[in-house]
């Protein structure tokens, strides 16, 4: 069977470098599936998970503000933030998440309740990878 | 000259000053090699962002975007990144002289530019001049996350895109080696001078949905990342700047101990010579 090399970089380090057999994600635009020897193709993705399927193994990683970048060999996932499961701090988005739905609760400006969107949307992201409800 | 006690006492605070020293000589190497790791880290995630630029600026014509024109410039935005503490040698007082050397140079009124500052030395010198700090950020730490610094840098480019500042200028010290560190300048915005030349160029991309769209997402995330490149090559310079200041310090107390003790013994000579020939004109006298 093919795979395509998968690498997920971060400004804090390489994530993950792998073959896999299969990319699932949620673009912009909607669900990509990438399989081996898919043309070049580059793509932003959406605060979302994204699926690797290996032989037997699969693996979720959230991110959050990332575009994907495909060779027909190599995918390519730069994201601001990206974590595996295992990595993700329940606490931590946990409170994220109470501080922007009361944040938007309180709907100030305009700015300011987007950034406490995205900042629910990103918590609620690394909950449900770490949880595995889909 | 001083007293036995008096030269007994420098030794003494000299000693635990170089104590000192030397400790934060060597907790500013371990932080320089962590700093080093972090720049290293860094590096796959900023080759690969730009080579994706560049090929989107080489393979499509018609791709533009607000961020890659330059326009009139009617006010200037200046980063400049500094420490929080000082004690690091000729660090922040170098930027921070080019920088207002440049702002001296260029501009008259405290309208025609927009300073950003990282690091609390840089904020307070400007405060100091009256100059207006438009955003500032302080107490980022040695190791810093790209979350740390996340808002700042996406506040900065959002200045350029909603046309507060027309161009953007980031200033740090370059970190070239543990011995030098070099004050560098660069336009971040607009990215005119994207790098085009090399294997990037090769590859054409399907662009999904489009490339509009994803200049859109892509290019602030470029400039968010060049800034923490800048702030990354910033720390490693921080600390072995740090590291050399205090090595030199520790030599330098070096160097006044052994002068110290060479006076404190002659002194301590000079009484027991005295203290002899006193004994000996005594014993003289009696005779």
């Amino acid at each position: 069977m093919k795979t395509l090399t998968v690498s997920v970089v971060t400004p804090d380090g390489p994530v993950l470098e792998d073959a896999y057999q299969m990319v699932s994600c949620k673009a912009e635009s909607g669900e990509l599936g990438i399989l081996p020897g898919h043309i070049p193709m580059v793509a932003p993705l959406t605060i979302s998970a994204v699926r690797l399927k290996g032989e037997g193994s699969s693996e979720r990683i959230a991110v959050s503000g990332g575009f994907l970048e495909v060779r027909p060999d190599k995918v390519t996932i730069l994201a601001q933030s990206a974590e595996k499961p295992s990595d993700i701090d329940v606490d931590r988005a946990r409170k994220a998440k109470e501080r922007a739905e009361q944040r938007m609760a309180e709907k100030q400006a305009d700015i300011d309740f987007r950034r406490a969107e995205h900042a629910l949307k990103r918590a609620i992201n690394r909950l449900d990878v770490k949880d595995n409800n889909f | 000259m001083a007293s036995l006690r008096d030269i007994k006492g420098r030794i003494n605070s000299t000693k635990k000053t170089k104590q000192i020293t030397k400790a934060m000589e060597m907790v500013s190497a371990a932080k320089l090699n962590r700093a080093e790791e972090n720049a290293r880290h860094f590096v796959p995630y900023s080759e690969k962002i730009q080579e994706v630029v560049a090929s989107i600026a080489a393979g499509g014509g018609d791709a533009s975007h607000p961020m890659l024109e330059a326009r009139d410039v009617k006010r200037t935005g200046y980063l400049v990144i500094t420490s929080d503490r000082g004690l690091a040698g000729a660090y922040n007082s170098s930027v921070l002289r080019k920088v207002y050397q440049q702002i001296r140079q260029h501009h008259s009124s405290a309208g025609e530019y927009a300073l950003i500052t990282m690091g609390r030395v840089g904020r307070d010198f400007f405060r100091k001049r009256n100059m207006p700090v438009d955003r500032d950020i302080t107490a980022i730490s040695d190791q810093p996350d790209f979350a740390d610094i996340k808002d700042i840098a996406s506040e900065t480019v959002r200045l350029f895109t909603d046309g507060e500042i027309d161009q953007l200028f980031i200033y740090y010290n370059h970190y070239v080696s543990a011995m030098t560190q070099e004050v560098t300048e660069k336009k971040v915005l607009p990215l005119t001078n994207i790098n085009v030349e090399g294997k990037a160029s090769t590859s054409s991309y399907e662009y999904e949905p489009n490339q509009e769209e994803i200049l859109e997402v892509l290019l602030p995330q470029y400039a968010e990342s060049i800034i923490y490149g800048a702030l990354l090559d910033g720390k490693a310079s921080e600390h072995a700047a740090r590291m050399t200041a205090m090595k030199s310090a520790t030599d330098n107390a070096d160097d006044l101990i052994g002068d110290l003790s060479l006076s404190y013994n002659r002194a301590r000579q000079a009484a027991i010579t005295q203290e002899i020939t006193e004994i000996v004109g005594g014993a003289a006298a009696l005779e």
